[in-house]
């Protein structure tokens, strides 16, 4: 069935249907850069908001609905899809896989996760975005007049959907894929993560599963659970968010680390400084994730025992992540170290990361956070462990990645204009916002008095913004500039270390064409110290089995959200109908045989052939 | 004589003898793993909100143990059946496996039935609902998922049944029949944790 394999698709249809990992993450990235810049756009309108003390630009009300959307936007549909379509188009090249374990289940998750974000962005257009703040905490989200929050209850259970069976995809690919050789301890750092944090998504999701379904039960069907006259209890959701939610920061930021982990390495021309201790690192601020939620809930009132035993578990988290940034000092130490704009991103993360990391600490003791709490210390705090932490890593990643996926490099002119243009504007919007916290100026409120001086902090704060803004639009200009007429990469532009340099760039679909053999930690590296031109191959040149596209997992992803759309305005009939789609799309996938197909050895192109 | 046929040809293990059946057999136990993860977060809200009863009826005197103790018997003996249905697929015996799982199907929908009937008992006969209390909430949520659960079931060994009746047993299919039961026992078990943290806590808790 080769001519299977090299019939001219239809590109649209094409792109639906693709189970090619590499696509996937392509279409990820491009999801999940859309979101970001969204994003972006709802975080400066709402600093110009706060420009002047008392300024009237976009008013209250859609002020909480910017809020909360910045929120729930840059968390769920643009942190998680962007680090989502770095380990589709990465790691299975890394651990010398010629596909991920479930083409069709991964294709699903990325459906799933677009419907689910477009219909959490409908509220826009359709009375009111969600407007509860991006925690949803009831009953200010049970009693929300309006569709708003139900938008936000069924569009991110949707795309939570995605993101849990991705997660499941990962694992399975990580523990079963793996080429010869390529043992647990030899896997490179930015697969350790995402295997990590693979985890993570799976025991953490669920949790928000069922808070979102109690608040959608308590919205839609008159239930309980979170209506204290009739004995409900509203503490229950902040600690299920709680129990998804912290670990949550840990799904976003640990990628980042594995990213920050390779590109320190290639750039310091060094093997990574202690990397068991990086793994184990990484595993423990996994496990020690799920410990310690309750210190968002420090003011609640849980008693000083509770208080007390999450504390300790927070402050313990800052032992391995500080053993992380000692071994990315050291591994930079005595290397060759230059400077590229990954390399420049990786390494102005530390110093801001390490600034997040301190407010984490003093945010850890329940009686000094009784003063910072709800204030812009936290707002301060958390900026700088997801901005400087997993946007930082994502760019760095980005122009990193940029010639593998695409088979370009971006312009390194704008990247530094890009960086320089960010770091200074992340610095001048959230360090200010450390100073206004500490004065009592209260997170998520529309505006504030004048005499207070919190007038000048403000001030900056929003200029720094506007700082972000520029630097975002010259990334923009500098992808569509190397869209355009981008210098075509080699296959390894960087020197790089492990196995996905060592194969064409942009990889072929099927990535290797004989499964390489591993010898050591740095796989490639070792091979190009040893004078070798390719990989040693671990098995003879033989037909390639491919797996089968769908438009199932669109049509499934489909049906969902026409069902939950229909269900917010109590549309039972059609409701149903969106059920009968998805279930429908999954009994067809069930009964219809998906055998795929084989590209013949002799369909090969030449330079394909590796090791011979 | 199909099954015959293919009692010769397939490996032992037949559900994780090809790649395809590896990945499905961890990927499920992974997914397994969350389905914890969604009920434990289920039985801490029951937890929290079991003596919630705003005034209206209490679990003491809402269950009937006779009751529950028939449809807990039906299920565990539908996990026994789906245990023998899974020994006749590991030393490839089609015809014997397909008949085991049929009475699973017709065991878990009995225990279906009964709760229906029980639900549909409580609302009518003690206006015991969603609505009526948090307690409430929590009882048809978690008990409801659960039931969820078990419909999902019927109706997947209903097609996988259906489907491949005519075809037997083969490595591409064995996986599928292999999961299904995985999905049993672990509604089986989920049912366990019902039956001691909501009726008999309910009654004697």
């Amino acid at each position: 069935m080769s001519a299977h394999a090299y019939k001219k698709k239809n590109p649209v249809w094409d792109w639906l249907t693709t189970v090619d990992h590499k696509k996937i993450g392509i279409l990820y990235l491009a999801s999940g850069a859309f979101f970001f810049l969204l994003g972006g756009l709802e975080a400066i309108l709402l600093r110009v908001q706060l420009l002047y003390p008392e300024f009237d630009f976009v008013g209250a009300e859609t002020f909480n609905q910017l809020l909360t959307m910045h929120g729930t936007t840059m968390i769920f549909l643009a942190a998680m899809p962007l680090i989502f379509g770095f380990m589709n188009a990465i790691v299975p090249l890394q651990i010398g896989a010629r596909d991920v374990a479930f083409p069709f289940v991964n294709s699903l998750g990325f459906w799933l996760f677009t419907a689910g974000g477009i219909l959490l962005n409908l509220g826009w257009f359709l009375g009111g975005a969600p407007d509860a703040g991006w925690t949803g905490y009831a009953p200010l989200s049970t009693t929300s007049p309006g569709n708003g929050v139900d938008f936000y209850v069924l569009g991110l259970q949707i795309s939570g959907i995605g993101t849990l069976i991705g997660g499941i995809n990962f694992l399975v690919t990580i523990i079963n894929m793996r080429a010869p050789g390529m043992t647990f301890m030899r896997m490179p750092l930015f697969t350790w993560s995402s295997f990590i944090t693979s985890g993570l998504i799976l025991f953490a999701f669920p949790a928000l599963t069922i808070g979102l379904a109690l608040l959608m039960f308590d919205r839609l069907f008159g239930s309980q659970f979170f209506a204290a006259e009739a004995g409900g209890n509203p503490i229950i959701y902040e600690h299920l968010f709680w129990i998804f939610g912290h670990p949550e920061v840990y799904i976003l930021v640990l990628p980042a680390f594995g990213m920050f982990s390779e590109i320190i390495a290639t750039f310091a021309r060094k093997r990574l400084f202690g990397y068991s201790a990086m793994v184990f690192a990484t595993a423990l601020i996994g496990f020690l994730g799920f410990m310690v939620w309750v210190h968002h809930m420090f003011t609640v009132g849980l008693g000083p025992i509770a208080n007390s035993i999450f504390a300790v578990a927070t402050m313990l988290i800052a032992v391995p992540t500080g053993v992380k940034i000692f071994n990315w000092l050291f591994t930079m130490w005595g290397g060759k170290v230059s400077f590229p704009t990954a390399n420049l991103f990786a390494v102005g993360f530390i110093p801001s990361f390490v600034l997040g990391g301190m407010t984490g600490v003093m945010l850890s003791v329940p009686p000094a956070d009784y003063q910072y709490h709800d204030s812009y210390f936290v707002v301060a705090h958390f900026h700088y462990v997801i901005v400087g932490g997993v946007v930082f890593g994502l760019f760095a990643g980005m122009y990193y990645w940029w010639p593998k996926i695409f088979g370009t490099v971006l312009n390194e002119f704008l990247g530094k204009l890009h960086f320089w243009l960010f770091f200074i504007g992340f610095h001048l919007t959230f360090f200010p916002m450390h100073f206004l916290g500490l004065m009592g100026m209260p997170r998520r409120v529309y505006t504030y008095l004048s005499g207070q001086s919190l007038d000048e902090a403000n001030f900056a704060a929003t200029m720094g913004a506007f700082l972000m803004g520029l630097a975002t639009i010259i990334m923009v200009w500098n992808i569509i500039q190397t869209s355009v007429k981008g210098k075509k990469a080699g296959n390894d532009p960087w020197d790089g270390r492990t196995l996905e340099w060592a194969i064409a760039s942009p990889a072929p679909e099927y990535n290797f064409a004989q499964t390489p053999l591993v010898r050591g930690l740095d796989a490639w590296w070792l091979e190009k110290r040893a004078g070798n031109k390719a990989m040693v191959a671990a098995e003879p040149l033989d037909d390639i089995h491919m797996p089968d596209s769908s438009i199932l997992p669109l049509v499934l992803s489909l049906g969902l959200f026409i069902a939950a759309l229909a269900a917010i305005y109590s549309n039972w009939i059609i409701a149903i109908g969106g059920l009968v789609i998805t279930a429908a799309a999954m009994i067809l996938r069930s009964v219809i045989d998906y055998h795929g197909y084989h590209i013949h050895k002799e369909d090969l192109p030449a330079e394909g052939r590796e090791g011979k | 004589m199909k099954s015959n046929e293919t009692m010769t040809k397939l490996p032992a293990n037949p559900e994780r003898a090809t790649l395809d059946g590896k990945n499905k057999f961890l990927g499920f136990w992974f997914f397994l793993g969350g389905e914890t993860v969604l009920f434990a977060s289920l039985f801490g809200v029951y937890l929290g909100l079991r003596n919630a009863t705003n005034g209206g009826v209490s679990a003491n005197e809402l269950f009937e143990l006779p009751l529950v103790f028939i449809a807990t018997m039906l299920l565990l003996t539908s996990s026994l059946t789906s245990v023998f249905a899974t020994m006749a697929l590991k030393t490839n015996h089609f015809k014997r496996m397909i008949g085991w799982f049929v009475v699973t199907g017709l065991l878990g929908l009995a225990f279906l039935g009964l709760e229906i009937y029980e639900f549909n008992h409580y609302v009518h006969e003690y206006g015991h609902t969603i609505k009526s209390s948090a307690w409430g909430s929590a009882f048809y949520t978690l008990v409801g998922t659960h039931g969820a659960h078990v419909f999902v079931g019927i109706s997947w060994i209903t097609i996988l049944i259906i489907r491949n009746l005519r075809r037997g047993m083969d490595l591409y299919t064995a996986p599928k029949f292999y999961l299904f039961a995985l999905y049993w026992h672990f509604i089986d078990v989920v049912w366990i944790f019902i039956f001691t943290v909501v009726y008999l806590m309910g009654k004697v808790g």
